[in-house]
């Protein structure tokens, strides 16, 4: 008889998910899977909505991602009015982007992750968090939570607000950047390379710590995917397409990502409110491919800044080909910390950036446009169809984390086999299971999300439904 | 002084409300001092325990599951909050329900999907069929409006509770803001 144990909900995500882990009667893991419980429905209620509106409106998918979903959106936007915006917007919307980056990285790293990885993935679950996190570890903690500051205060000062500005819009953003806000925003850079210094420093002498961990997560060979620009460097905002294969070889490259359809299928399972992409004409499940902060270290030909570069070239130096581990995002994401401080720096180095030619104006005059972003969980399709009137008819996203969502399945299993020994439940496995998604960083409101009212920890439940025995946390 | 035992969830909602909860920045920590989460998905508690003296619910309620997780919070709590728009008024979430859930649902998982193309049925909570706010399905003892509520409010709220007030966040936070 099989049995099938449940871990509900995972914590320390953003979103709502549970893991199903089937054994056969000797004990041994046959299945695991992840269930991504909640369903949101932007694509259909979007419908009717004038297309200007959507900015805004799509930024309520995440409160973590907001900027991403609003850029992309913007972007698809920019493409139904038929307008070049004017350049100091597209400066602007990238110095927004770093914003964004930086706090929500700095959330997955220190505030989701960070009690696994500085306390131990087999601590004790009830001081697990980020206030045990600051128990143990304050200055880490604190780190985090000044990194996390940081990010939001750019949001902030740009916008006005930190979680769903009104900002960025069809056609450029909504308002100039003053003097005193680009000089308070300098003000800010200093303390972040000192925090992400330490911070990087303290993280690589203790990647020996989580050996296994490196070994099971999601340690498979399949394609990566991320956004390059024309010099084929890392890019977040604009830039074209690459994939690459398990070996490093690029397979495609500098490919529109508006053309999204003619390279991404979209497959649906019966278990889980997400969608899995996949490449299509490796058809699917083969087409598993990786999508987010390794994944786009592993695709560029580097960084194109000075201290960015530098880790870049120690990260590739992992490994012989790609770094395969999906553990090696949490390393991935202080990199790309890094990469968007002296970004921001830059882009506020430019007189350019002052500039009040930020937006420019016209009515609908296509009737389809696609924007892509890297977000930081991965790439982030918006994809709308108007009509006459401007009012959406139909909508497409492919949020980040669905990119990974095959990888995160797969990784599940791994984990799985490598920690479940028999049918006694322990802890410690049942939480790196939940750390391997975790180090995806899904955000699974996005993607769509909800589970709730369990009240044990895990479950191990016989097929037939009856519950067999409970670990209580 | 025993701490606040605080409870949060999210519902039909994009985390978002937390987020601000999180922006209260290094506050978090002297006010760890002061409470305990004692179930969130911040922390690894999976069990809803009893003796809540706080709970805040964002989101709408949208599915069996969300129903379910309302229901127990209240049972096991003193004061409830319907934290944040969707939590007061459904909101975005509530957007959907000028569509029929299968709809909706084919949508997204049969128009805009190149394969499998079946509607999501097994290890997933059912939707009800109108997303709907909190008070309609428990009582709520304190509304904090907001998309999201700011952070200095949620901050002010807490402290108020852990004084013995009992806080009223009007004219600090409104809808939409
Ligand atoms: S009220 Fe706004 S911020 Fe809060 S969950 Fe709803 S959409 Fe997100």
């Amino acid at each position: 008889m099989t049995q099938t144990i449940q871990i509900k909900p995972i914590t320390r995500i953003e979103g709502h998910g549970k893991i199903t882990i089937t054994l056969d009667e000797t004990g041994a893991v046959l299945d695991a899977k992840l269930h991504v419980t909640q369903f949101r429905g932007f694509e259909k209620f979007c419908e009717g909505r004038p297309f200007y509106e959507m900015p805004s409106l799509v930024e309520r998918i995440c409160g973590i991602c907001p900027v991403s979903h609003s850029i992309a959106s913007a972007k698809a936007c920019d493409t139904i009015l038929g307008v070049r915006i004017p350049k100091p917007a597209k400066k602007l919307r990238r110095l927004l982007n770093c914003g964004e980056f930086i706090q929500s990285h700095a959330l997955s790293f220190f505030h989701l992750s960070g009690p696994d990885l500085a306390l131990g993935f087999n601590s004790d679950p009830s001081a697990r968090n980020v206030f045990g996190l600051a128990k143990a570890h304050p200055s880490l903690a604190m780190d985090g939570i000044q990194l996390r500051k940081i990010g939001q205060q750019i949001i902030e000062s740009c916008t006005g607000k930190r979680i769903h500005p009104a900002w960025v819009v069809p056609g450029g953003v909504n308002q100039p950047l003053s003097e005193a806000t680009r000089d308070f925003l300098l003000s800010l850079v200093p303390e972040g390379y000192a925090i992400i210094r330490r911070t990087l420093d303290w993280f690589k002498g203790s990647l020996e710590n989580y050996r296994e961990e490196i070994r099971t997560f999601a340690n498979f060979p399949t394609l990566f995917t991320g956004l390059i620009n024309s010099e084929g460097n890392l890019e977040h905002v604009e830039g074209k397409l690459r994939f690459i294969d398990s070996k490093g070889a690029i397979i495609l490259d500098h490919l529109d990502p508006v053309n999204y359809q003619e390279y991404l299928s979209e497959h649906t399972e019966d278990f889980s409110y997400l969608k899995s992409p996949y490449f299509k004409s490796l058809g699917y499940p083969d087409g598993i491919y990786k999508s987010g902060p390794a994944a786009r270290l592993n695709v560029c030909n580097g960084c194109g800044t000075p201290q960015a570069d530098q880790e870049w070239a120690e990260f590739t130096g992992l490994e012989r080909g790609p770094v395969l581990s999906s553990f090696y995002n949490h390393y991935a994401r202080l990199i790309e910390i890094l990469y968007s401080i002296e970004i921001f720096e830059r882009l506020l180095n430019d007189p350019e950036i002052l500039s009040p030619h930020v937006r420019a104006f016209a009515r609908n005059n296509e009737f389809e446009g696609v924007g892509v972003v890297e977000a930081p969980r991965g790439l982030l399709i918006h994809h709308y169809r108007v009509n006459e009137e401007g009012l959406i008819t139909w909508a497409n996203m492919i949020v980040a984390t669905g990119n990974n969502n095959l990888a995160m399945n797969r990784g599940i299993l791994q984990v799985a086999r490598r920690f479940i020994k028999s049918d006694k439940i322990t802890e410690d496995a049942l939480n790196r299971m939940e750390g391997l998604v975790r180090a995806f960083d899904p955000c699974l409101s996005c993607s769509t999300h909800v589970i709730g009212g369990s009240s044990v920890r895990a479950e191990l439940v016989s097929y037939d439904g009856t519950i067999l025995d409970t670990t209580l946390s | 002084m025993s701490r606040l035992r605080v409870a949060t969830t999210w519902l039909d909602g994009c985390s978002g409300c937390h987020m601000s909860f999180l922006d209260i920045d290094e506050k978090l920590i002297e006010l760890s001092e002061r409470i305990e989460l004692v179930y969130s998905p911040l922390v690894d508690q999976k069990i809803i325990p009893e003796n809540i003296d706080l709970a805040l619910i964002e989101g709408a309620v949208s599915s069996e599951s969300d129903r379910e997780e309302a229901l127990t919070l209240r049972a096991r709590s003193k004061v409830l909050v319907s934290f944040g728009d969707c939590a007061v008024t459904a909101n975005v979430p509530g957007m959907r329900n000028q569509f029929k859930v299968q709809d909706v649902l084919s949508r997204a998982y049969i128009e805009n999907s190149t394969s499998g193309n079946v509607l999501p049925s097994v290890f997933v909570p059912k939707l009800i069929e109108y997303a709907r706010p909190v008070h309609e399905y428990v009582t709520v003892d304190l509304f904090l409006p907001g998309c999201p509520p700011p952070a200095d409010v949620i901050l002010s709220t807490l402290n108020e509770l852990l004084e013995g007030r009992f806080p009223i966040p009007i004219g600090k936070t409104r809808f939409g803001a």
